[in-house]
């Protein structure tokens, strides 16, 4: 017999990942066990890194739109929103209203997608498979409006710098106005299904519990940060695009815990439909794209521009050294700064918990590792 | 792709920031900073209404820790750098800061040449974490004090630092190729 077997062992290193069900992609976490309990972790990241920084370096300023698409490409709209709005405050370029309200609605449905596939991997990771079905389904409804309008389902490449490419194709409004009256009791379907569900409520209250203060110690924004009440969302703080014009709500949690922050979303998702309604009502007419130089070339100077992206804070800092294309893009991607919050959650609770706090960071690779 | 950059050797120096349109910055804040700090920040200025200060690399940190306890900027945005290799100090590392009961966000600017060590925030934002360990694998910029200094998005077995200027897209590939494939790429 030897002196001491595997039986013996109080602390255990277990990997989890690259290649795991339920860590949304390629990410990596080593986990440090006493039997269930966690005692540390740490996230082991880049295997989707593709140097989108360095290509901005080597692209002009619209060569680098469509490769903003390609990081968080679940909500591939606001990547490209921040993009447009980042470059177009280095070219002092003015968009037209008729291109913000559609901006608006366009990246309003992008968040409700976004929040739709959160929704249903996140069901799926905790044991409620019907979620997913349900919520793949409404999420085809926009896609199919993108594929129409831009000829691209994920990475759409919506946007142009100083407005739009394409005027809206017939029927547009007629389709988002029937997609919004057929999603809202969709929304209240998902919660008959979970919000009352006592298994959901077990894996979820009270897991991955983030103070306000600890949200803003790690930088977490987005609904995590509302789901710990602190009421902040750049759309009412710093206003772009013509959201001040939109009567909508901050939905906030009161116990930062995962399923605060699952209330929090459901609620965005609501507040969504409201925008998109105000926005086709008193869409404008006239141009839809503002005036922009044939070549871009933004005079030397630097701005960081962020918007509320589906994840949180979405920045862009641009520097611009005059020529056609950017000295220098930094992405702030809210993917990669939530990401670090995930050991200061998972610490203390169980194995089976990791599994739901990656769920509810609601993280997407692509963006984290650019 | 017809506007490629000359690859393979180092970017020429921009002309900036002399060229960036700033304009001074001046309220409440500026005063209580010039007070604490002197003349170790060495200028407040605005552009486009983006408000930042420039300061000397060992004051960074204070700034950060005074702007966190004294006025409310508690939430670290964001930290990155910049690589301008035809200055004297060849990097400018910027953090920005934002606060939530003031609605407002500045940036903080330093400029540092090869081989300084500059402090690290972690103490006082611990979401600096991965922020500077990204600049380090990016730039090769390492962090005095860092709790973790390690590459996060790079294999640990890479060489070289991406983001610096002298680093070029075109130079790698061909390396690859003539690596794995025994092929001259064409230039």
């Amino acid at each position: 017999m030897p002196d001491s077997t595997y039986l013996d062992a109080t602390e255990l290193v277990l990997n989890m990942g690259p290649q795991h069900p339920s860590t949304h992609g390629v990410l990596r976490v080593i986990l440090k066990l006493d039997g269930e309990k966690v005692l540390g972790t740490e996230c082991v990241i880049g295997y989707l890194h593709r140097g989108v920084e360095k290509i901005g370096e080597n692209r002009t300023y619209a060569q680098f739109a469509p490769y903003v698409d390609r990081m968080d490409y679940v909500a591939s709209v606001s990547n490209g929103l921040g993009y447009c709005l980042a470059v177009e405050k280095l070219l002092g370029v003015e968009v037209p209203p008729r291109a913000q309200a559609v901006r608006v609605i366009l990246t309003e449905l992008n968040r409700i997608a976004s929040h739709l596939i959160w929704l249903g991997t996140h069901a799926l990771d905790v044991g409620a498979i019907t979620p997913l079905f349900y919520t793949m389904r409404e999420r085809e409804e926009i896609l199919k409006i993108y594929e129409k309008y831009c000829g691209a389902r994920l990475t759409t490449h919506a946007f142009r710098i100083g407005g739009l490419q394409y005027e809206l194709y017939e029927g547009f409004e007629q389709e988002v106005r029937a997609f919004c009256e057929m999603f809202l009791p969709k929304v209240d379907e998902y919660e008959e299904l979970l919000t009352g569900n006592r298994i959901w409520i077990a894996r979820l209250k009270n897991v991955g519990v983030l103070t306000a203060e600890d949200c803003k110690a790690y930088g977490v924004t987005g609904p995590m940060l509302r789901a710990s009440g602190v009421e902040w969302d750049l759309r009412k703080a710093q206003p772009y695009s013509g959201y001040e014009q939109y009567d909508f709500k901050i939905p906030t949690g009161v116990n930062g815990d995962s399923y605060d922050r699952y209330l929090v979303r459901m609620e965005e998702m609501r507040q969504s439909v409201r925008i998109i309604r105000q926005a086709l009502d008193g869409l404008p007419g006239g141009a839809i794209l503002g005036k922009v130089p044939k070549v871009i070339k933004p005079p030397v100077g630097e701005v960081y521009v962020s918007i509320e992206a589906p994840k949180g804070e979405l920045g862009y800092y641009l520097v611009s050294d005059g020529s056609t294309q950017p000295y220098r893009v930094r992405v702030r991607p809210p993917s990669f700064v939530n990401l670090q919050a995930l050991d200061k959650m998972c610490r203390g609770a169980l194995v089976a918990d990791v599994v739901v706090i990656i769920g509810t960071i609601d993280i997407v690779l692509g963006e984290v590792d650019r | 792709m017809a506007e490629q950059k000359p690859e393979g050797k180092p970017q020429p120096a921009p002309k900036a920031p002399a060229a960036m349109a700033a304009v001074a910055w001046e309220d409440d804040l500026t005063r209580a900073l010039g007070e604490e700090f002197g003349d170790r920040i060495r200028e407040f200025a605005s552009y486009l209404g983006q408000k930042f200060l420039v300061a000397r690399p060992e004051a960074v940190v204070p700034i950060l820790e005074y702007l966190k306890l004294e006025a409310d900027f508690d939430y670290l945005v964001d930290l990155t750098a910049v690589d301008y290799p035809g200055r004297p100090e060849r990097f400018e590392l910027i953090y920005i800061v934002y606060s939530f009961a003031r609605n407002e966000r500045i940036r903080i600017k330093t400029r540092i040449g090869e081989g300084a060590r500059p402090a690290s925030a972690v103490a006082v934002h611990p979401t600096a974490n991965w922020l500077e360990r990204e600049v380090f694998d990016m730039f090769g910029i390492p962090f005095e004090g860092h709790p973790d200094l390690r590459r996060i998005l790079l294999p640990e077995d890479w060489t070289g630092h991406p983001l610096r200027k002298d680093s070029s897209i075109l130079a790698a590939d061909q390396r690859w190729i003539k690596e794995h494939l025994g092929l001259e790429a064409e230039t």
